[in-house]
Order: C-alpha cells, then structure tokens, then sequence
C-alpha cells in the first residue's frame, strides 16, 4: 500500500471499507504531516483533536454505506463550520464561532467525513494568490516561495502538499480553478445554484459556487456527487435531478463536440500555454472527440464586467462587518467613528479597494454607466456561450494565461493579479460549471492548467471529458516535500 | 367637492391650496417575518424573535415567506391596484446600527403592486385618491438611547418584519382626507386581515409629503418630506405647522427647499432632518440572493375568489338592500368589527332599529367607555332580543332604553330584566281602555274643555293615562282609544 496521505479518495474509501485502514489510522497520519507542514501555512484553525475523537468514534461504528466512510477533510475557511471558528482570511471575524453550519459541509459530514481544520484563503476570497488573508501567505508545493493561487489557495496546497485526501474550495471568477492549475490538482466549479450558498461567508452572491478540489478526476467527481444538493435555504438554489457522478463517469468520449474559441488566444500569452492547449486539442482528437472552432465574441469585456459586478455586490454583502453585532470591533467615540475604526483595521487593502470600487459603480448617476451595463453585458456573454453550446457539447480553454508566480510579484500591480483569472470569469459571468484539470508544466517545471467548459448542469459531461484527457496526459506532480520539518 | 368645502390657508387676499401625499407603511399581518420563520409578536423581551438571517450572520441567505406575498397581493386588490407578475427585490444600502445587514431588502423599480385607489366618503361627496404603488420590505430593528448613559442599545425583534409601504399620489388637500385616507386604508387591509392598523404598535406610521401652491396655479410647489409620523393626529398637525411654514416663506420671498423633516410633537413644529444635498445614496440594485419574483395568474385568482366583500361594496349593499342612508352605511362599514356586530344583530331583529340602536345608544356607551365595538358590553344576541322586544310592542322604546342601560352592567338578557322589573307593556286593550276611563273620570273638567276645542290637551290626558300606567301603556293604544273616546 502506498504511503496513505498521498492516496487518493477513491482508494481511501476503498481501504476503510475493506477494512484495511481506520479513519483513527487515517486521520491520525494526515493531522502529523500537518504538524510538519506548518511552513506551507495551510491551516487557519485545526480541528485535530476532536477530528481524532470522531474518528475513533467512526470505527467503533463504522457505517460503509456512507460516500466518504470516516474520511478526514479540511475545508476552506470560507464555509461556516458549527463550533470551529471561521474567519473568511478576515481579522474581522478573527474571533468568529459560527452556531451553524453551512450546507455543503454538512453534506460532507452527513456522508461521513471528519473536519480536519480551516484552510487559509485569500481575505473573504478577494485574491488570485492567497496574498491578502489576515492569516498571511501559503506556500505553494510546488516550489518555495510560490504562491499557490487563489482564493482558495490553503485549498489547493493542501491537496497538492498531501495535507487531506480531498478539500472543497468556493470560486467567483477562478477561485478553484486557478489555485488548483497553480498547484497541479483538479477543481470544478458547478453551475450556479448546483451547491447550496447556506452558510459560506459570501462574496459575491450572483457568482459564488462552491466546488471540489481533488488529487484526480474520480475524486472530483464523487466529491461533487456528496456537495451538490438542492437547498430551500438558498433561494438561488436550483430543484433539478443531480447525476451520480462518479458511477456514470465514463473516459468514452467518442463523438463529444469540443469548442475551441479563438477569444482565447490574448496577448502576450505564452508559449508554453499555448503548446498546452494544442497538447490538450490532441489529446481530445486523439479521444475521439471532434474539435470545432467557435468564437466568443465578447470575451474581452468579461473581466471588466466581473469587476464591475463583483465589487458591487461585495461592497452590500461586507456591510454586516460594522462591529456591531459579532466579530471586530474598534471602539469609537460615536457609531460613526467605530464604524470607521472597526471597518479600517478589520479589513485588509484588497478588500477596501473592492468595496470602493464596488460603492462607486453603484452610486447614484454612475449605476447606469457601470453597474446597469456590466449587467447587460454579463447578458452579452451568457449568449455568447448559449450560441456556442448550440453547436458544441463543451469548450476546451487553458486554466489561467500562466504557471504560479513568486510571492509578491503582483502585490503591487492589482490590474496584473486580476489579469490572472481571464479564463475563468466569463464562466462565472455565465454560471456555467468548469474544471481545471493539469495538463502539463512549464519550462520551471510548475504545473499549468486545462479548463473544460459545460453547459449548465452538465457536469457529468465535463468530468468524462476531463476524466478521458487525463488519462492521456498522465500528469505527473513533482512535489519534494521540500517544506518538511521534523 | 364644493367650493365652500376646500381647504385653503389665507394670506393677505391671497389663498394656498395644500397639497399631500402619503407614504404609508403597513405591517403585514402574518406570523413570520419576510425572509426569516422567526416570530413577529408584539411586545416579546428585546432580541428575543431574532433569527440568524435577522441579524445578519455571516453566510445566512434570505428565504421568502409566501404568506407575506400573498397578503400584499390581497391588500393590492382591495385597493383596485395592478398586481404586477413581475417584481424585484432590491437592496437599500446605508450603514446604521439597528441595519443588521448594512442594507434594507426593499423593492424599489419594480413593485409587487402598481396603481391603485381609494375611495374617500367625505361630506360633501366622494373624493378618489390614487394610489402609485405598493412594495414589500424589511422592517429595521430598534435603536434605544435612553436606558444607558453611554451606549446605544439595539433591539432586533422587529428586523426583518415585513412591511408594505402604500404611496398615494398627491391627492390628498386637506388635513380631513388625510384622516378619512388613513381611516379607509386601515378599514380595508383590517377587513382583508393584512395590517392590523395598530399606531399605538407602530403598525401604521406615514411619511407625509406636504407642499403648497396658490390656488389656481397647476404647478406643484417643492415639496418637504415628514418622516415617520404615527398617528392622525400629529400627521395633521405636522402638514398645517409644515403647510403654514412654507407659505410664511413664499410671503417673505424665499424659496421652499426640498428636504426631509421631522415633526416635534411638543414644539407643534417640523424642524429640517437633512437636506436634498445630505439626502442618502442608498446605491440600490437588485438583490442577488433573490431571483426577480414571479407571481402565477392563477394565483392572483385564487386569492381573488378569497377576497372578502370590502367597505365599499357593503356600503353599496347596505344600502341597496337594506334601505340604509348613505350616512348610516358609511358609519356602519367603516369598521370590520362593526358591520360584522350589526349584521349579526339584523340576522333576527329588524334593520333600522339595529342601524338606530347600535349608531346611536351603543356607540354612545362604547365612546363613554373608550371601548372598541370588539369590547361591547352588550352582545349582539342580546341587543336583537331587545330590539324584538321593541318591534314586536313589548317594550315602547323609551322603556328599552331603561332596559339597556342595565344591560351594559354584564351583558345582561333584555328579557329577563323586562320580566324580573315586570316592564312589559300593557298592550291589552281592555285594560288600557280601563285605566283611560279612569283618567277621564278624574279629569272630567278637562274633557269639557278639550270638547270644546282646546285641542292641545289631548297630550294633557296620553300623558295621565301613561302615568296611570306606570309608564307601560303601549303608547300607539293609549293614542287610539282616547281619540275613540274623547272624540266619540
């Protein structure tokens, strides 16, 4: 048996349902790797010793009908967790405890997995490299002082660095998907209202999904198959008859239309991404699928209008945090002035920045010229996506314009960090369901991305085809445990 | 409406016309709040009806409660409004202490409700007033600066209560439509059971918009707009001390600035809260944790075929058939509870003694008691009985007032009082006939004169027989048979 934190869900599953592993047994190697780990700065909050007392209470009982039979996770700490504090990467709600839980993670727990801990985030998930959490930079596997993408960045390193079998992450322009093209896992964000909203920190509500991040492609596909779920606590949940997703996934491919969009193909973008993609072009032929040039037309106007639209709605869904109610407070003189104080300390540069753009477009005598046309455009773009998926069944696109970046490289330069989520926006934008899966690396060796775009509640047709690729590209990660400490 | 009948403020030969529109909000009735299950009760412990989506816990989502859209649905009819299919909910953004959320959930493009009106009886006439829109939203928790020195204390039980904002045109001309407005609103959405029209609860509080013109002049002036007024009493206050500092303005050559103010009861003034430069960006847009709301034509229908017969359709009844004056049924309607009291009374007793009795003696009594018709004294069973026994000559109405007032004393039944206090009529002819023979025995200089033309005393001789009687005679009788005998 290979070395357990480096299997993946379905073999872990497998192992405590033979019987050849305990949860206890599992549980306990994951928590020592994290306590060697702390140099990646995964965790925010650990769960480690009650994870080991619901561990050993799964084996004194353990039921194997459940999907994720006994199975530590950590998940993002973005997702409210009943009695372990959450803190969405905020010094504003450094001191929150949560009296509920969200439904996505009780979907986890339902089927039997054990909360491992919190993994950092970019501060409520405003980022592309987890620079801007409270809880300060992860470390990227892959290479030292990388960063491991974001938002969901403690996410991505933690499966990447073999800190928990499976984690799930939340996207709103690329939040999965890019950490795990950074990291060399695979990330799926559902289509809109696929995964309850109920009780994650919200960003931007229109555009939030929850989603898996996984070793493979199988693993994403069972994890998907536990998260997804209609929800009456979510109005913007949707009532519709979810596949099992990991029992239909299937590599026969033979005949799926694959859309190229020329759109695609910016400035300035790589070569090796380029090789990438036509690689990934090859592999989809080499399937049996057949490959169709489309077009996007609007694609260059999707990046603006995310940061339009998701500023705007942050800058409503942040006023809670007013020190009023629960998390950070700076006392002041007046209310005012507490406002002031508790809103300047308890939020960091990157979420100001949001919260005044997103003020701003909605200000009377600017909404029309911003917000109103953002909207009509977010329109223009769904249609670009209705029309291509007229004539093909998904779209093949690279994850992110390039491989990892150095810690600090872009922390001065917003324009160039958001230029990093050009790929995955307008699927956000359209709230169509997208993986990133790796597909190669660069010339430093790190790991880059290939997206599959579906259409809306397709997600098993993107898992097939992301399932199918896979298997072709063989990817390999070269990870060297260089963060180890005794 | 006649010209002697408008309302207008004098000035020097000059006169203003003033001009008024309301922003009512309404309280839904309904158990549970617009977007969260917690309870909406009156009068609980602070921070006791508070749900985690009330106070805005990080992650919570707000669910819509059905009920509370079906009950504006239903105020909507009964104010002959347009119910619109489609409508949004929007996000009022401001910060303020008792805002869990930083924001209102409001609608502010797209209403659920569109144009309306309401019929207002006054006295010389009926007046309509129309109304713009009907929309839901979020009620705000409380702020209370008065228990702790140093803090403001926050009280979240009424976050979230749904309420339903009524803007009328500007129709209103006088401070009496104001009241008449107000009254009728109220009348309807408590017949429909969708605001309970409380003002003491809060239930029912306005924004009154006030501006004056001179009379003739189809320009309106700048308006000012009164926050938050809570009973007809201080909302006509509040627009004649508004109406009548706008004016002194004119005079003096200034300008009317447009701007929010509040009225200070106790100084009888409104005094300004911010200008239209201070005025709140609320950076509205559509809310993104609720899709648009869709509203099914078939559910308009079913809650259509619900819809209970309203004050002005009862009126028109009560006079068409039950031969009621335009004045009685107006009185009669104007209250659920009260039309619902008489037409239990009239199901066994007869209409326009019902109408008399219950408009006159028992609204008298409830006045006297400050007592709602809800709280009477006498049961409508009780007060038929007595009304039968007027109709059918037990009792003359005079004794039936006698009886009433014991009545009050624990809704007492008419008929035992009249029989324990033995104040059955005589209605016995023979017996009457006696006691009149007795009277004109006693009085036989009386009956010379009266034969010899003194006409008038024939009150002189119904008021002995009527003393003989002890005040029992049937009065009719008494009347009948002394002409027979005094004229035969």
């Amino acid at each position: 048996m290979s070395d357990i934190t480096s299997q993946s869900l379905f073999e872990l599953t497998s192992n405590i349902k033979e019987k050849k592993l305990s949860s206890e047994e599992i549980t306990k190697v994951f928590i020592d790797r994290a306590e060697k780990s702390k140099k990646l700065n995964v965790y925010v909050t650990d769960n480690f010793e009650k994870a080991i007392d619901q561990s050993k209470k799964f084996d004194s009982n353990p039921n194997f009908d459940l999907k994720l039979p006994g199975i530590p996770i950590a998940v993002k700490d973005l997702f409210c967790t009943n009695g372990v504090r959450t803190t969405a990467g905020s010094k504003i709600l450094n001191n929150f405890v949560p009296t509920y839980e969200s439904t996505v993670t009780q979907n986890l727990w339902s089927q039997g997995a054990i909360l491992l801990g919190k993994l950092n985030c970019d501060e409520f998930a405003m980022g592309s490299s987890n620079e801007t959490s409270f809880f300060g930079n992860v470390q990227n596997p892959v290479g030292e002082n990388l960063v491991p993408g974001g938002s969901s960045g403690g996410s991505s390193a933690a499966v990447a660095a073999n800190l928990t079998p499976v984690t799930i992450g939340t996207d709103t322009g690329g939040s999965i998907r890019q950490p795990a093209s950074f990291t060399g896992t695979v990330g799926l964000k559902p289509t809109y209202g696929s995964c309850s909203r109920y009780g994650i920190v919200a960003f931007a509500s229109s555009l939030d999904q929850a989603g898996p991040m996984t070793k493979n492609v199988r693993d994403c596909s069972m994890l998907l198959e536990v998260i997804s779920s209609f929800d009456q606590k979510d109005s913007t949940s949707i009532d519709y008859k979810r596949n099992c997703y990991s029992k239909e996934l299937s590599k026969d491919i033979k005949g799926k239309k694959i859309g190229i969009p020329k759109e695609y193909r910016v400035d300035n973008m790589p070569d090796e991404i380029e090789q990438l993609w036509k690689n990934g072009i090859s592999y989809a032929k080499g399937c049996g699928a057949e490959i169709i040039d489309i077009s996007l037309p609007h694609t260059n106007y999707a990046l603006p209008t995310y940061y339009i639209v998701a500023p705007a709605e942050a800058s409503s869904n942040l006023a809670r945090y007013d020190g009023v109610k629960y998390g950070f407070r700076s006392p002041g003189q007046n209310l005012i002035e507490m406002y002031e104080k508790t809103r300047s300390e308890g939020f960091g540069d990157e979420v100001k920045r949001r919260i005044m753009i997103g003020t701003y477009v909605l200000s009377s005598g600017y909404y029309d010229a911003y917000y109103l046309k953002a909207q009509k455009v977010r329109q223009l773009i769904k249609k670009d996506f209705d029309d291509a998926f007229s004539k093909v069944d998904a779209i093949l696109t690279p994850s992110t314009p390039s491989s990892a970046f150095k810690i600090g490289e872009k922390t001065n330069d917003p324009v160039s960090m958001y230029l990093n989520d050009i790929f995955t926006v307008p699927i956000n934008l359209a709230g169509l369901p997208g993986i990133s899966i790796p597909a190669g690396k660069d010339k430093n060796n790190y790991p880059l991305g290939l997206q599959v775009i579906g259409k809306p509640f397709d997600e098993q047709n993107i898992l097939n085809i992301s399932y199918a690729l896979e298997d072709k590209i063989n990817f390999k990660n070269d990870i060297s445990d260089w963060w180890l400490s005794e | 409406m006649s010209k002697n009948s408008e309302y207008l403020i004098e000035r020097e030969n000059k006169q203003y016309e003033v001009i008024i529109g309301l922003e009512v909000h309404a309280q839904v009735t309904s158990e549970s709040k617009l977007f969260s299950q917690s309870s909406t009760k009156f009068g609980a412990e602070p921070n006791t009806q508070v749900s985690l989506v009330d106070a805005a816990f990080p992650g919570m989502l707000p669910v819509i409660n059905e009920f509370c859209i079906e009950q504006a649905i239903k105020t909507g009819i009964g104010l002959k409004a347009k119910i619109n299919k489609k409508s949004v909910f929007d996000r009022k953004n401001y910060f303020y202490a008792d805002l869990p959320q930083g924001y209102q959930i409001s609608q502010y493009k797209y209403p659920i409700v569109g144009e309306g009106k309401v019929i207002l009886d006054m006295p010389n006439g009926q007046k309509e007033i129309g109304i713009e829109r009907l929309h839901l939203e979020q009620d705000a928790g409380k702020s209370i600066h008065d228990i702790d020195p140093n803090n403001t204390l926050v009280d979240l039980n009424r976050s979230g209560v749904a309420l339903m904002e009524i803007v009328s045109k500007p129709d209103l001309r006088s401070p009496d439509e104001v009241n008449v407005y107000i009254k009728k609103l109220r009348s309807i959405m408590r017949y429909l059971g969708t605001c309970d029209g409380n003002m003491q609860e809060g239930s029912l509080r306005a924004d009154v918009n006030v501006s004056v013109r001179l009379k003739g002049e189809t320009e309106f002036g700048t308006r000012c707009e009164i926050k938050n007024v809570n009973s007809i009493k201080f909302m006509q206050m509040a627009i004649i001390s508004e109406a009548n500092r706008q004016i002194d303005l004119l005079e003096e050559g200034k300008e009317i600035d447009q701007e929010t103010r509040l009225f200070d009861t106790k100084r009888n003034e409104t005094r300004s809260m911010r200008s239209k430069e201070d005025a709140h960006d609320y950076r509205y847009f559509p809310d993104p944790d609720l899709l648009p709301l869709e509203i099914s034509q078939e559910l308009i229908e079913k809650i259509k075929s619900d819809i209970p017969e309203l004050p002005d359709e009862k009126k028109k009844r009560f006079i068409d058939k039950f031969n009621l004056s335009p004045y009685e049924a107006t009185i009669l309607v104007s209250d659920i509870e009260t039309s619902n009291f008489f037409e239990e009374v009239i199901k066994n007793s007869d209409i326009k003694l019902a109408s008399n009795w219950i408009t006159g003696e028992l609204f008298a009594v409830l006045n006297e008691k400050n007592l709602e018709i809800s709280q009477s004294p006498v049961s409508a069973k009780n007060l038929s009985k007595l009304i039968n026994l007027i109709k059918d000559g037990t009792i003359s109405g005079k004794i039936a007032k006698t009886v009433f007032e014991q009545m009050i004393d624990g809704d007492q039944d008419p008929l035992i009082i009249v029989k324990e206090k033995g104040l059955k009529q005589e209605s016995d002819p023979k017996a009457i006939e006696e006691l009149i023979n007795k009277v004109i025995e006693n009085n036989s200089d009386k009956v010379a004169e009266y034969k010899s033309g003194k006409d008038k005393l024939f009150g002189f001789f119904v008021g002995q027989a009527m003393k003989e009687s002890k005040g029992k005679g049937n009065p009719q009788l008494i009347n009948k048979i002394l002409k027979e005998k005094l004229n035969g």
